[in-house]
């Protein structure tokens, strides 16, 4: 937790060894983390709901709370945090790594069960385990925040359709008294299968140093 | 292109038929060697404008008749004047009865992939005419290839080009297509000409700047010939759009370097300008042809937004606006694929939005048609041409360039792949690798250009060239196309998924750009889908709205996706009419209900409870009759007319099914719990819950008929069923045609034979049998007021609305 300014290579090794980010990769992300939180230790839901480029993203709400998620720190433990230092910052960010060629098959699995699993915390906002439908509706409700009252209308129908979708294609034998609670995270698996998300959930993570590229606050 | 300056040449080198006749000729000479440059006779396929010769030869022939007089011919033979149209037609009918034929020999085409039996084919058909005439018509002429073949193959794959994997693996492909290009011409040029010094060979009089040039012909991938196996063998995305993107971009690089080394081994010399104005040329000839194409593609989309009210046109534009981005490309000699490419890919968005969903299909099964007819007829023709063609079989110089071939291919993509890596964020495996290098087939194009080699000033290498591009590209598509397919299964590389596009894949992609892109931002660096962001916002916020008409420019795409799947499922629903179960794409038993919320207790829910009354039997019958009468209603809305395609011109007929398709959805609920009114004599209060289920059911009813009503003012309201639904109080099957299947009357389970006949009956104009005399009598009567209220409401099964109604806003 204590990212203290002057960080030295000895740590910066730790975290990669935990992170899988490479040393200079951290060393840019930390850079970042200090100009977003103004050089504090930590950063809170402020900093990052302060970031420019990020006001027009519909989903602006749900990628701030991810980074809060105790969930997404490889940890079993459930609620948020109010405020993150740089080690969790990374954690949350290491779910963006892109494969490279190394990458055993298992490993590949591995990340990609990740990297679900990140997505699935994402929308399922109560920890319970399950998408329900009302947490459903909400994520296409975000997702179409941004394209006024058609979107909001159609956003109901279109989770709605959508749960029925996994409904019917994960228990296709439903009796009329049969209720489906919500997606659990191996229905949530098998409709993405389709997606790749282990050749897709990735970011560009910059190797060499950004010291031009500066987004501000 | 290049094959322009040719086409004098073509009349010279023309050996063909000798009843071609003075007709045709005088036809050309009319036409100034411009539109018919072979004589249609020879090629049957350069008839684009087939009229214009038949008019002529009409003209020629009635002069010649009216000298001297003689009775009026009962019976003519008048062959000449339809023959190139005849040919024309025989060659297609050919092309298309070949395709259909391998696809009844399955084990066949399971191993041979169908470009190998269609030169196979072309083979024994040019095998054929030469032991009857003697004489090969030079069928695989360029400018047919080029003007008439080629581009609606392309257009096609412009048009359905997969444009995120595309952009995502532009970096890679634009690598491959270019420098890959420029390595394979250069290795495999330089060192035939290695191979040329060798003594013995008789090859030595072929120079430097030829070799160079055949290299440059020979190095370029085809996109036909990719197509073709690749379609076959469901490669996974990201290898596909590699090959297919790399043989569809290396077409400015084959064009530029083609003319360079043609000017270049017709004046001798070269000088580093002309080096450098080579690099230039490339730079025009490729951002030209994208710029072009992008302008008409512009253009056609702002035309389409204005075809509201002529459909039936609808497809012509996006064909003639390529067609013209493709012609005009040509003009100032940039890259046509380039341009085709560039247009179809810019127009389709903003086209698909504009037009109805009818042209959508229409332009779909034509570019099919077009683009499969072409393939088959190019892959004849090669065969064809084969039997046909000079030949000068030299081992030495095809041995030297199949193998030269396959080396530089390996060699360039392994090279090139390693340098890539370095970039890309998934990188490329071996296997990958393999299979780009594999996958890099020859085809017509290469052919042709070929066929267009100056014969003065090549004349002593043509044949050797031509014979060598044959032969690779026989090898090629022979030997790697058959044996790419083994490969990939033993390789076990990962194939394509079948799966159609799901409603939640869709969300998740869309879920996944917006937080790929806030992730960005929030490590600060402008990457790939920061930009992607900044240019989709751009196009929602100006270019749509300028493009796109109507409420449509404001749609979401994930709006715009559901309701695509909307009309999907209803067309579905109708196409499968006979089928047993209900749409395909519930085919589960999960309604609506099943996933509702009810968090809080329980509700008790008797309606819910499967009905041991109503047989599996009975369910069917009931379907049976919602979709016969689904179908006629369709059928009644389409009243032929030679400009629009149905009545209403907003395809009122989908959105009827659309609609009908969810009622059908409701109804079957329904079925279920009408029987439990049966058995349960008080139909239970709902629960609060429950009545929120109703409502968001009926929501997702009603939210179609919001969209319908914004084209369609005349669309019903989903209220108006109502109408003819007496309420409360149960319907009588006679007054009540529209509906009879209503669930809420107590006896339809015994009415249900009988109101079937009815329905049909009265539907179907014929005469009622087994019905009262009363109703013959009131036919007329009644029939007219079932037509108004047809017109006032929707005939469907509108029976759920006054269970629901209660709820509804």
């Amino acid at each position: 937790m204590g990212a203290t300014q002057t960080r030295s290579g000895q740590e910066y090794q730790e975290l990669a060894e935990r992170t899988g980010f490479s040393a200079e990769q951290i060393r840019n992300l930390h850079k970042r983390f200090q100009q977003l939180s103004g050089n504090e230790d930590t950063i809170s839901r402020e900093h990052l709901k302060s970031i420019p480029a990020l006001a027009n993203n519909p989903i602006r709400k749900q990628i701030i709370e991810a980074f809060f998620d105790k969930r997404n720190q490889h940890g079993n433990e459930l609620g948020s945090y109010e405020e993150i230092g740089f080690e969790e910052f990374l954690m949350v960010m290491s779910h963006f790594r892109p494969p490279t060629l190394r990458t055993t098959e298992e490993e590949k699995e591995a990340m990609r069960k990740e990297k679900v699993r990140f997505l699935f915390n994402m929308h399922d906002t109560d920890g319970d385990g399950k998408i329900t439908l009302v947490e459903y509706r909400k994520v296409v409700e975000e997702l179409l925040s941004k394209s006024g009252t058609i979107g909001q209308e159609a956003a109901k129908a279109i989770a709605d359709a959508a749960m029925l979708e996994v409904a019917s294609t994960n228990v296709p034998n439903m009796g009329p008294d049969d209720f489906y609670e919500g997606i659990t995270l191996e229905h949530f698996e098998e409709i993405l299968k389709g997606l790749e998300m282990e050749t897709r959930m990735h970011v560009r993570f910059l190797d060499v140093s950004t010291t031009n590229v500066y987004c501000g606050k | 292109m290049f094959w322009r300056r040719a086409a004098h040449g073509r009349v010279g080198f023309r050996r063909s038929l000798p009843e071609l006749g003075l007709l045709l000729l005088a036809t050309l000479v009319l036409l100034e060697g411009s539109v018919l440059p072979l004589g249609a006779a020879s090629s049957p396929e350069t008839g684009i404008t087939p009229g214009a010769g038949v008019s002529h030869g009409h003209a020629d022939k009635n002069h010649s008749e009216t000298k001297h007089k003689k009775p009026f011919p009962v019976l003519g033979l008048n062959y000449d004047s339809v023959k190139t149209p005849f040919e024309i037609s025989l060659w297609v009918l050919l092309a298309s009865l070949m395709k259909l034929g391998f696809h009844l020999l399955p084990r066949v085409s399971s191993i041979v992939p169908e470009s190998c039996l269609l030169i196979v084919v072309g083979l024994l058909v040019g095998g054929g005419i030469k032991l009857i005439r003697e004489e090969v018509p030079p069928v695989l002429d360029t400018k047919l290839f080029f003007y008439c073949l080629l581009p609606p193959i392309i257009l096609d794959a412009g048009y359905f080009l997969p444009i995120r994997p595309f952009m995502e693996n532009l970096g890679t492909i634009l690598m491959f297509a270019v420098v890959g290009t420029l390595w394979n011409a250069f290795f495999v040029g330089g060192f035939l000409f290695a191979v040329c010094q060798i003594p013995h060979a008789s090859l030595s009089h072929i120079g430097l700047l030829p070799c160079l040039l055949f290299g440059s012909i020979i190095s370029a991938v085809d996109p036909v010939a990719v197509l073709a196996v690749f379609e076959e063998i469901h490669i996974n995305e990201l290898l596909h759009i590699l090959v297919f993107g790399e043989s569809l971009l290396n077409d400015a690089v084959t064009v530029v370097l083609y003319h360079l080394f043609e000017e270049f081994s017709e004046a001798g010399t070269v000088t580093v300008l002309d080096g450098f104005l080579g690099v230039i040329s490339f730079l025009v000839v490729a951002l030209g042809g994208v710029l072009v194409g992008a302008f008409y593609g512009f253009v056609a989309a702002l035309t389409s937004r204005f075809t509201y009210h002529i459909r039936v046109i609808e497809p012509l534009f996006v064909f003639v606006y390529s067609y013209m981005a493709y012609l005009s490309a040509e003009v100032f000699h940039l890259s046509g694929i380039m341009a085709l490419i560039a247009c179809g890919a810019v127009m389709r968005p903003y086209v698909e939005a504009n037009i109805s969903h009818k042209s959508h299909t229409t332009i779909k099964y034509f570019l099919k048609m077009w683009s499969s007819v072409s393939e088959t007829l190019i892959f004849i023709f090669l065969g064809v041409a084969t039997v046909e063609g000079p030949h000068q079989w030299n081992w030495v110089f095809v041995t030297a360039t199949v193998i030269l071939c396959l080396v530089s291919r390996v060699i360039g993509v392994v090279g090139l792949t390693f340098v890539i890596n370095k970039f890309r964020m998934v990188n490329l495996t071996t296997k990958d690798q393999f299979i780009i290098a594999y996958g890099g087939l020859r085809g017509a194009i290469a052919f042709s250009l070929g066929f267009l080699l100056d014969i003065e000033h090549f004349k002593d290498m043509r044949e050797i060239f031509l014979t060598a591009i044959i032969t690779v590209v026989f090898f090629t598509v022979f030997v790697q196309g058959m044996t790419i397919k083994p490969l990939v299964e033993l390789l076990a590389v990962k194939k394509k998924q079948e799966a159609k596009r799901s409603i939640n894949e869709e969300i998740h992609t869309q879920f996944l750009d917006h937080l790929l892109t806030g992730i960005e931002d929030i490590c600060g660096h402008y990457g790939h889908h920061h930009w992607k962001d900044k240019l989709n916002r751009f196009n929602k916020k100006y270019v749509k709205g300028f493009l796109i008409a109507g409420e449509r420019s404001k749609e979401p795409q994930l709006i715009a996706f559901y309701h695509k799947l909307e009309m999907k499922q209803a067309i579905q629903l109708v196409e499968s009419g006979g089928g047993s179960k209900l749409p395909s794409a519930m085919p589960s038993t999960v309604s609506m209900q099943n996933i509702q919320p009810k968090n809080q207790p329980p509700p008790p829910k008797p309606t819910e409870r499967a009905l041991p009354q109503l047989t599996k039997g009975r369910e069917e019958e009931i379907r049976k009759i919602l979709r016969s009468n689904l179908q006629r209603t369709r059928q009644r809305l389409h009243s032929y007319n030679r400009h629009t395609l149905v009545a209403d011109p907003d395809e009122e007929g989908f959105q009827d099914i659309i609609l009908k398709k969810q009622k059908m959805m409701e109804l079957d609920r329904k079925i279920k719990e009408m029987a439990n009114y049966l058995s349960v004599p008080s139909h239970p209060k709902d629960s609060p819950t429950m009545s929120r289920a109703r409502l968001a059911s009926g929501r997702n009813t009603d939210f179609i008929p919001a969209q319908q009503q914004k084209g369609n003012k005349k669309s019903p309201d989903p209220q108006a069923y109502n109408i003819k639904l007496p309420a409360g109080g149960v319907p009588t099957i006679q007054v009540d045609l529209a509906s009879p299947q209503s669930p809420d009357s107590v006896n339809l389970l015994d009415e249900i034979g009988k109101a079937e006949q009815k329905e049909d009956s009265g539907l179907m104009m014929k005469p009622p049998e087994s019905n009262g005399p009363e109703k013959a009598g009131e036919k007329d009567g009644w029939r007219d007021q079932q037509k108004l209220t047809r017109c006032l409401s929707d005939p469907g099964p509108g029976a759920e609305d006054d269970e629901d109604e209660p709820f509804l806003p």
